[in-house]
């Protein structure tokens, strides 16, 4: 909403030097978004006068004609002005802005030399001044009382204004005027308001118009008046255009300026009808679906079953409240018009400015709220600045069908505003805030409220507290903590992921945030097969890009579109985590059960709703490529391999709190994994995840380094983890052994330590593994794997001989299981 | 060779002499000062202090004195025997120090040269400034709450008061799926929904998470961006305990002088509603207000929706976006910067922003 401090000032006695400032604190206190208050008389400084153009002479043999003027600036010498405009001739007054003054923008004028003469100063154009902007050429003023030359010429183009721009929120249509902002102030300064929607207004007698309303719920009211013969040549007042130009509307004509200026002004909003172009009766109707009607901005429109009408016996001429039709509106040459002011139902306006994207100034209205007591009012207006300016006969009737249901009364319990605001409101001074909004109250302890019929949006109790917090100033309000209420602290799920984050950050991992759009086709570049649950995704209906229609079901599949997105910027090393949901439809579609809002759903009915809602478990996904230890003066790099992913994954899960002894790791083949170097993770035995090196295939469909290597768990599958109890701490020494082991190559050693673990027995401190060796000595097909076994008893030192039969009993299980035998014997 | 049954020679005692010791105390101290090292002092040892050295020789002396003469030969040949072993340990220590000092010398090395063989990881400062958010409600006795980003339409809207007509819900804001009745979140809201669903009052809560809007990624404006959320319902709960407790989360995130500042506002969820603005003094262009959230008391239709009786309990809501408080709070100018996951934009905040 765009309006002007004069504006409001014919409505609301604001103090006299009340400034930009003060006003943006006040509009804004009241809950309005000030978007801009700019004064445009500061906006240009120095001297701007009107000027008469005396003489000009045509410089020629420039690029473009050049002006040499000189003009009466109300000086005893003419200003020598050169100009580059060309619409203007001698005689004609115009707006000069003379050395030393400056324009918006920082322009400064000065006295110059230019296409070899001396310019002193500058005939300005609209643009110029900041005034609208698509003028061309410089202004030449009407001649009148006020343009003499010498004088100020700011009033005269209305560079004296203060303008205002508010964002108004959607639950208050009424401040969609000056009429509505005027009142807010008044309340806000303690000064007096004078309610340009009260005025006297003709009613009743014989209607000038036949009209029929058919439905009473889409238009509960229609008014209209008839004014014959108007001089069709008549303009605008200059006042009536600046304002509207200032609030950013353009004037058309003065019978459609009119319409426009009232709805700035009151808040609501008029139409006009040509007479001459009506046929027969108006009819008030929902339109038929199917229906068609050609609105003025030239677009045929197919009309909807809820679309409101208005309809002569030529079928729809205009669609109702939210643009007139072109068979019927006002144009050049209309000598009699039929005005009209109806009230139109906000949720069916609504309704059709979006189904036809037809946001207009009146929609806007309309679908915040326009208050039903303004039509005769605004016809009344309208009626007599159209007269004034333009003559005709007014037709003595006035056209009324008023379905208006009156305001319902609020019980309001007088406390109820400390009560919630926490500030106390004595009853008096509830009273007296209600009264600004314009609401009539009786009553002390329970009061009766009737809202004003300009506030459709106070409908229950809380609504009224809202104006009583509001008006009595949100910033008085104290401050004070609740009492503190027990807290578990985070859920272990929350404590997870934490822990999983900073572990793998620690461990040289940086943390992305993808977003979690997939390209349709990221499930064939990760190789995964036609059955794979992950193919299985949700799609957005209104997907920003095309490209990236899906929701992930694997990380990966946004992970390494970012691990590329930072090799592209020049990183060689990279490694990168990310802990996110997945998105995982099950397999029928099912809708929701309709849910109200009267009441809380069942338990039956909620699980009905949140059993359709797919699940989407917390991921964690790591990539690395490049080194995952750099190079340096220290010696070579070590290049990220698929050990690095599985040890994230370990890393993840010792995080986790899963203890290392459920962990278990065994070679897979799982998309979009290199099938030879793929590790499914397990916990208990149960699948979590995946680690390893990344599919050529697949690294070639991201562009992705060789090598480059991955892991992805499924965190909500982790279990809780368990309470951990102490070990017990041996103080006797420890006996250590190494035993190297002869197998085959494809026995895993992760299955060779665990049988020696199994084999060894309580006594076994720990086994690690030391040595992996190949060679023609340990023969085709074969592999040396050597441990140190580490061995302790709780309650002695251990005798050579129990460690050695310790030992022989763990190598025997390897041997039984594997055919290991002990190397070198 | 014997000397104890040897008559006495006075000549057999010339090392007793006075004169005798104090010079081979002297020769001693002269030999160990002269010492270079302290193999070369091991080497002196003998001489003076072995069993051939002249005290040692002096001491074997005294036998062959008469009885009255042994007690002050005796002394005589304790302290330069004193004497020797003294100037021997002086030097000894001296010469050890100094090995000891010159041995840290040659094992001088650069400390300067670089040692980055292990890569340091980082967490994403969104990350991390929605978890300290959150620290700082579970220390005032909320519970941390998640909920679906995939979200049914009627905790996302209808139960909020966000009626069919809202505009919101047009596909020009929200992301819609080829699923019925769900909605990407467009706010962390219906975390609100659930937990009043789930629980009952009172409900301290907090919602942090990530939300969707379809608006084109550009400086300041992402289709994915993070809210935190705070959710309360209890008996007796005003505007002033809303305030009060936005004013400690300004204070614990922006410092001591920080404070907030209310604009009315419209939000269908709440009534009353606000803005507000906090009071940030270490902005890095100077001390200012900035917008930062917004707020109200839980309108009695939401908590009807949700099964709670709206004649006993009162409530509030309040929420802001971790993005925009990131951006004000540490300087990011470009929204580009916290999705796009360069390492360097995160590197820089290590594991705590």
């Amino acid at each position: 909403m765009k309006t002007s401090l004069s504006w409001l000032r014919e409505y609301v006695e604001l103090p006299a030097g009340v400034t930009a400032s003060e006003l943006d604190t006040a509009l804004t206190e009241l809950g309005m978004e000030v978007e801009g208050i700019v004064d445009q008389a500061a906006t240009v400084t120095g001297d701007l006068v009107v000027g008469r153009v005396l003489t000009i002479e045509e410089l020629t043999g420039f690029k473009k004609p050049i002006r040499f003027c000189t003009v009466d600036v109300g000086n005893e010498k003419p200003q020598e002005i050169v100009c580059g405009a060309r619409n203007f001739a001698e005689g004609d007054l115009v707006v000069v802005i003379l050395p030393g003054g400056e324009l918006p923008g920082g322009f400064k004028i000065g006295a110059r030399k230019t296409y070899g003469r001396n310019s002193h100063g500058m005939i300005c154009s609209a643009a110029e001044l900041g005034l609208s902007g698509d003028h061309d050429g410089i202004i030449v003023l009407t001649p009148s009382d006020a343009t003499v030359p010498g004088v100020d010429a700011r009033p005269v183009v209305g560079l004296d204004e203060v303008l205002i721009e508010v964002e108004i929120t959607p639950d208050r249509g009424y401040e969609m005027s000056v009429r509505g902002i005027a009142r807010e102030l008044a309340g806000y300064f303690g000064v007096p308001f004078t309610d340009p929607g009260l005025g006297a207004a003709a009613s009743g007698g014989e209607s000038p118009y036949d009209v029929e309303i058919q439905d009473i719920v889409g238009c509960d009211r229609f008014a209209a008046r008839v004014v014959r013969g108007i001089d069709p040549s008549a303009t605008s007042p200059a006042w009536m255009q600046r304002r509207l130009i200032a609030a950013g509307i353009r004037a058309i004509s003065l019978p459609v300026d009119i319409t426009n200026y009232l709805m700035l002004e009151l808040g609501q909003p008029m139409h006009v009808f040509d007479v001459d172009r009506l046929n027969g009766g108006l009819v008030v109707r929902r339109a038929r679906a199917g229906e068609k009607l050609t609105t003025l901005d030239g677009v045929a429109r197919v009309l909807d079953a809820e679309d409101m009408v208005i309809c002569d016996e030529t079928g729809p001429i205009s669609l109702a409240a939210v643009m007139g039709g072109q068979t019927s509106e006002w144009q050049e040459g209309t000598v009699d018009v039929l005005l009209e002011a109806a009230h139109w139902d906000a949720v069916m306006v609504g309704r059709t400015a979006r189904r036809h994207k037809l946001f207009s100034e009146a929609a806007k209205r309309w679908e915040r709220g326009v208050d039903p007591q303004l039509a005769l009012v605004a016809l009344e207006r309208a009626v007599e600045i159209l007269t004034t300016h333009a003559g005709g006969t007014v037709d003595p009737g006035v056209l009324d069908i008023d379905n208006v249901v009156p305001p319902t009364p609020i019980t309001l319990p007088a406390a109820l505003p400390t009560e919630i605001t926490g500030v106390v409101y004595p009853v008096t001074r509830v009273i007296e805030l209600l009264n600004q909004v314009g609401a009539e109250v009786t009553g002390e302890e329970t009061l009766t409220v009737v809202p004003p019929s300009w506030r459709p949006d106070l409908l229950a109790p809380i609504d009224l507290v809202e104006e009583v917090a509001r008006l009595g100033g949100y910033n008085d309000i104290p401050s004070k903590l609740p009492r503190a209420r027990s807290s578990s602290g985070l859920t272990p799920a929350q404590k997870r992921r934490r822990s999983v984050g900073r572990a793998l950050a620690e461990n040289g991992y940086v943390e992305v945030l993808s977003y979690p759009f997939a390209a349709a086709g990221s499930a064939d570049a990760l190789g995964l097969p036609a059955d794979d649950a992950r193919r299985n995704a949700v799609r957005l209906s209104n997907p920003l890009s095309e490209e990236e229609p899906q929701l992930r079901t694997s990380l990966l599949a946004t992970l390494l579109g970012t691990l590329k997105r930072n090799l592209g910027r020049g990183h060689r090393d990279v490694a990168l985590y990310e802990v996110g949901t997945v998105f995982q439809p099950g397999p029928a579609a099912a809708a929701p059960p309709l849910l109200g809002v009267d009441r809380r759903p069942t338990d039956e009915e909620w699980a009905a709703a949140n059993a359709v809602v797919p699940a989407q478990p917390w991921h964690l996904a790591a990539v690395l490529a490049g080194d995952a230890e750099p190079a340096g003066w220290w010696g070579a790099g070590r290049p990220a391999t698929w050990a690095d992913a599985i040890e994230a994954a370990r890393i993840t899960l010792a995080a986790a709190g899963v203890p290392a002894n459920t962990v278990g790791v065994r070679a897979a083949e799982n998309a979009p994994w290199h099938p030879g170097r793929c590790a499914a993770i397990t916990v208990d035995g149960t699948v979590v995840g995946h680690a390893g090196e990344l599919h050529p295939a697949v690294l070639a469909a991201f562009d992705l380094p060789k090598r480059t290597s991955a892991v992805e768990l499924d965190l909500d599958a982790l279990p809780d983890a368990p309470v951990v109890y102490a070990p017990t701490i041996s103080t006797f020494p420890p006996a250590l052994l190494d035993v190297a082991l002869i197998l085959d190559t494809t026995v895993p050693a992760g299955e060779v330590q665990a049988a020696l673990a199994e084999g060894a027995g309580p006594l076994l401190e720990s086994v690690a593994l030391f040595d992996v060796y190949e060679s023609a000595q340990v023969g085709e097909g074969k592999r040396s794997l050597a441990y140190k076994l580490t061995f302790r008893a709780p309650d002695r030192t251990l005798t050579s001989e129990e460690t050695i039969a310790a030992r022989d009993a763990a190598v025997a299980v390897t041997a039984s299981r594997f055919g290991a035998t002990l190397r070198g014997a | 060779m014997s000397y104890r049954n040897d008559p006495y020679d006075p000549k057999q005692a010339a090392l007793l002499d006075p004169s005798s010791l104090e010079g081979a105390v002297a020769e001693a101290e002269k030999a160990f000062a002269a010492a270079a090292d302290l193999d070369a002092l091991a080497a002196l040892k003998p001489a003076h202090l072995g069993d051939r050295s002249p005290v040692s020789l002096a001491r074997r002396e005294i036998g062959s004195l008469p009885p009255a003469a042994k007690s002050d030969a005796g002394k005589r040949v304790n302290i330069a025997r004193q004497a020797v072993q003294g100037a021997y340990d002086a030097r000894l220590a001296e010469l050890t120090a100094d090995r000891a000092a010159r041995v840290l010398v040659e094992e001088r090395v650069d400390v300067t040269l670089p040692w980055t063989r292990r890569p340091r990881g980082a967490r994403h400062p969104l990350t991390t400034l929605m978890e300290h958010m959150g620290d700082i409600f579970v220390g005032m006795g909320y519970d941390i709450i998640d909920g679906p980003q995939l979200e049914l339409e009627w905790a996302n809207f209808d139960a909020l008061n966000i009626g069919p007509d809202n505009p919101v819900r047009g596909a020009s804001d929200t992301f819609f799926v080829d699923l019925p009745g769900l909605v990407m979140r467009t706010h962390t809201s219906p975390g609100q929904v659930r937990t009043m669903l789930d629980r009952q009052p009172p409900i301290y809560v907090v919602s942090p998470g990530r939300v969707y809007r379809t608006d084109e990624l550009d400086a300041t404006h992402s289709p994915v961006f993070h809210q935190i959320e705070g959710l309360v319902i209890d008996e007796g709960i005003t505007m002033a305990h809303l305030r009060g407790t936005l004013d400690h989360l300004a204070r614990s995130l922006f410092g001591p002088d920080a404070r907030t500042r209310w604009r009315p506002h419209y939000f269908p969820f709440t009534e009353p509603s606000a803005e507000f603005d906090v009071w940030f003094a270490e902005h890095r262009d100077g001390p200012r207000w900035v917008e930062w959230g917004g707020c109200g008391m839980v309108n009695p239709r939401v908590l009807t929706a949700c099964g709670i009786d709206p004649d006993r309990y009162s409530g509030f809501a309040f929420g802001m976006g971790v993005e925009r408080t990131l951006m004000f709070r540490n300087g990011v100018s470009d929204m580009h910067d916290m999705v796009e996951g360069d390492v360097r934009f995160t590197t820089n905040f290590g594991m705590e922003s």
